[in-house]
């Protein structure tokens, strides 16, 4: 499903969900996942709650920390902010690695 | 004055924005807790008075990132907001609460809270934070480009508040000319240009911190790291466990002894008859039942508030949501089943921080696998009598190791449960895990203390409503109809109960039980420790004499004993907490099926534990 995305993405982008703690970027889109795999959220419903936690296209997002098990959930610093969240859901938001 | 008279003014915000703290700060002990009709979402109301003397109805709404409501939380605070709830008077004021420090999510809640056309006046609350880090935020521009009043509080010190209720009370006097109601479910493009729209005015308003706060960063280095943070976690598990049952067991025998005086009081003042039966058997020795797992309960609730409120239990979550997930149950479903290892009332009632209705259910559904405390007197008279008191392997005792067996058998089973709701019940989507990690902060010592007398007096009046009755029930059954003359036995065995237990032994013959253990399983209704003094009852009455463990080790056969034990890992009957469960899904559907699974499961384990010992020959 993210795949697509990913594909669609310029070659230096990355997914949130595959980078590791210390990465830095700027959210370059959010997409809805296409096609919803048996078990997925509602692709809409998680674009909407991306977009309400501060994935938004031109945040600034920094991973600082993995969880403990199969390094997830990820913690993530958006703009001021720092929220949770799982890779999974993480795949839909496509960044671009900071220029520093 | 009339209720209606006065204007109405909600608080919203985004979680952790230090809104209940404003609601106490502006209505101090004016308050009242309650549920909106027909949902369990917590409704807190209270007056705040001007010096002036006009009053304002504060409405303490659930947080939220957006009206788009996704839980029943979440659709409380909208239909309140939008005036659509029955019975409630639709805001005249709504006060928008900001984390000072925080602003990104929450001027896009004010832009949308702008669409209803209601006043809306904008709360920079904890500003005292904001200034210690250098973030300066100018006010006039702020509120030119909200067009809305803008004021900063301080809710924990009172700083602020006399100019807000100020500000709110003149908005809610021209609240007659409201603008047009625009608010419709946003789209993802709605909330991408709100979000447009919310930096521009940040970037224009505020400026970032020059002292940014490094403690909460630090902290997570160590809190979140993938093995110090763990053994953190565990450590601190480690301690409120001690605190919950080493901690409250001096006042535990307080309560007891009390209420054990109290009932030799009433004996001796009675007359002795059925009066008397129902005063000390029924009411006191119910009431006590009842107040003995307060003390435990108060410390549970101290620790839950403090890690709440210091902002720890996002982090907990955080490190335990994989290895929930694998049995299909939310990182935030750890609080509410830690808590149900004390009693799965307040752990049920605390289920209510999972947004999605699925994920509550499921920890709703498995909370009561949690060896609960009133499981333990079962435990221990049980272990006590059967299992000898020999060591294993030269260090462990077998009696420990039992006990041991027995809480892990109710954790592995409450996985296998949620694994299996998961896959059978709802195989659709999963729930996304997102939260937002706040800042760690003290917490405030006075909001802590009404929490706590708040969450004490919901657990003391729901199960005190629920368990009260049904001990003056119990007491009935197993009193009536009283023992012929010159009967044999013991007078129980006449009672409804003990025909009860008689006429149910052939379908408990199957698992190794005799009808004096079916018979206790009757008062266990009320409260699972209650099957213990039910023991009491049966074999003191029936001249059997010494300590209760002596005559059940000569009575009972080791492999029925096991079995009871298996039995009560599961224990369906506690009618509280189905009780909870009715309340808290609204309706008889899940205590339901809670029963009825429990019921399988409790009598699977109970045959499967009788038949293996009685084959090793312990029958």
């Amino acid at each position: 499903m993210s795949s697509d995305a990913l594909r669609a993405a310029p070659e230096s982008a990355f997914r949130l969900g595959d980078v590791q703690p210390g990465f830095r970027g700027v959210i370059t889109a959010v997409r809805r996942p296409s096609g919803s795999a048996p078990g997925a959220t509602d692709p809409e419903e998680l674009e909407l709650r991306l977009l309400e936690f501060g994935f938004v296209e031109g945040a600034q997002v920094e991973v600082l920390h993995e969880g403990p098990v199969g390094g997830d959930p990820i913690a993530v610093r958006v703009d001021d902010m720092r929220v949770a969240l799982r890779r999974s859901e993480a795949m839909n938001v496509i960044l671009a690695a900071a220029s520093t | 004055m009339n209720r209606s008279d006065i204007p109405t003014v909600a608080l919203v915000g985004n979680p952790n924005c230090g809104k209940t703290a404003l609601f106490n700060a502006l209505t101090g002990s004016r308050q009242k807790v309650a549920n909106y009709a027909g949902v369990t979402v917590e409704k807190k109301e209270g007056i705040a008075e001007l010096p002036d003397g006009r009053r304002l109805r504060i409405v303490d709404l659930p947080g939220t990132y957006s009206l788009r409501a996704r839980s029943p939380d979440e659709v409380v605070t909208r239909d309140a907001v939008l005036g659509r709830l029955a019975g409630e008077p639709a805001p005249d004021v709504i006060l928008c609460v900001a984390d000072a420090t925080n602003l990104g999510l929450v001027l896009r809640l004010a832009l949308e809270l702008k669409t209803t056309g209601r006043p809306v006046v904008f709360v920079l609350n904890m500003i005292d934070i904001a200034e210690r880090q250098g973030i300066e935020i100018d006010v006039d521009a702020l509120c030119a480009g909200l067009g809305a009043p803008v004021t900063a509080t301080v809710a924990t010190r009172r700083r602020g508040l006399a100019s807000l209720l100020e500000i709110a009370a003149t908005q809610a006097e021209g609240a007659s000319d409201l603008g047009p109601d625009l608010w419709h479910e946003p789209s993802a493009s709605d909330v991408r240009n709100a979000h447009r729209a919310a930096r521009d005015l940040m970037r224009s308003t505020v400026r970032p911190p020059s002292r940014p706060d490094t403690l909460t960063g630090r902290l997570d280095g160590m809190l979140l790291h993938p093995a110090a943070g763990v053994v953190t976690l565990l450590g601190l598990l480690f301690l409120m466990f001690q605190a919950v049952f080493a901690g409250a067991a001096p006042l535990q025998d307080l309560i007891e002894a009390g209420f054990a005086a109290l009932g030799a009081a009433a004996t001796a003042g009675l007359p002795a008859g059925w009066i008397q039966g129902l005063v000390v058997d029924g009411l006191i020795a119910g009431v006590g039942s009842v107040l003995v797992f307060l003390p435990q309960i108060l410390i549970l609730f101290v620790f839950i508030l403090l890690l709440e409120d210091s902002g720890y239990m996002a982090r907990a979550a955080f490190l335990m949501d994989r290895i929930m997930g694998g049995a299909g149950l939310h990182g935030r479903a750890f609080i509410p089943l830690l808590s149900s290892f004390a009693c799965a009332v307040p752990g049920i009632m605390s289920t209510r921080v999972i947004d999605n209705q699925r994920d509550r259910l499921t920890t709703i559904l498995t909370a009561p696998l949690m060896t609960c405390s009133a499981r333990i007197p079962v435990y221990t008279l049980i272990i006590g009598a059967l299992i000898p008191q020999r060591t294993v392997g030269g260090i462990l005792s077998l009696q420990g190791l039992v006990m041991f067996s027995l809480y892990a058998a109710g954790i592995l089973s409450a996985l296998a449960v949620a694994f299996v709701i998961r896959k059978v019940l709802w195989r659709g989507g999963s729930e996304p895990f997102m939260m937002q990690l706040p800042d760690y902060k003290i917490p405030d010592p006075v909001n802590l203390l009404r929490n706590l007398g708040q969450k004490a007096w919901a657990f003391i009046s729901r199960a005190g409503r629920i368990i009260l009755p049904l001990m003056v029930l119990v007491w009935a059954l197993s009193t009536w109809p009283s023992a012929p003359e010159g009967a044999e036995g013991p007078a129980i065995a006449y009672s409804a109960a003990g025909r009860l237990g008689h006429w149910l032994e052939p379908v408990f013959a199957p698992i190794g039980f005799t009808w004096e253990m079916v018979v206790a399983l009757i008062p266990g209704m009320a409260a699972r420790e209650v099957a213990v003094a039910a023991l009491g009852t049966i074999y003191a009455v029936g001249g059997a004499e010494g300590d209760l463990a002596q005559v059940l080790s000569r009575q009972w056969p080791l492999a029925s004993g096991l079995a009871f034990l298996a039995w009560y890992v599961f224990a369906p009957q506690c009618v509280a907490t189905l009780a909870v469960v009715r309340r808290e899904t609204g309706g008889w559907v899940w205590p339901g099926v809670m029963f009825a699974y429990m019921l399988v499961l409790a009598y699977l384990a109970a045959f499967i534990v009788y038949r293996v010992a009685a084959a090793f020959g312990l029958s």
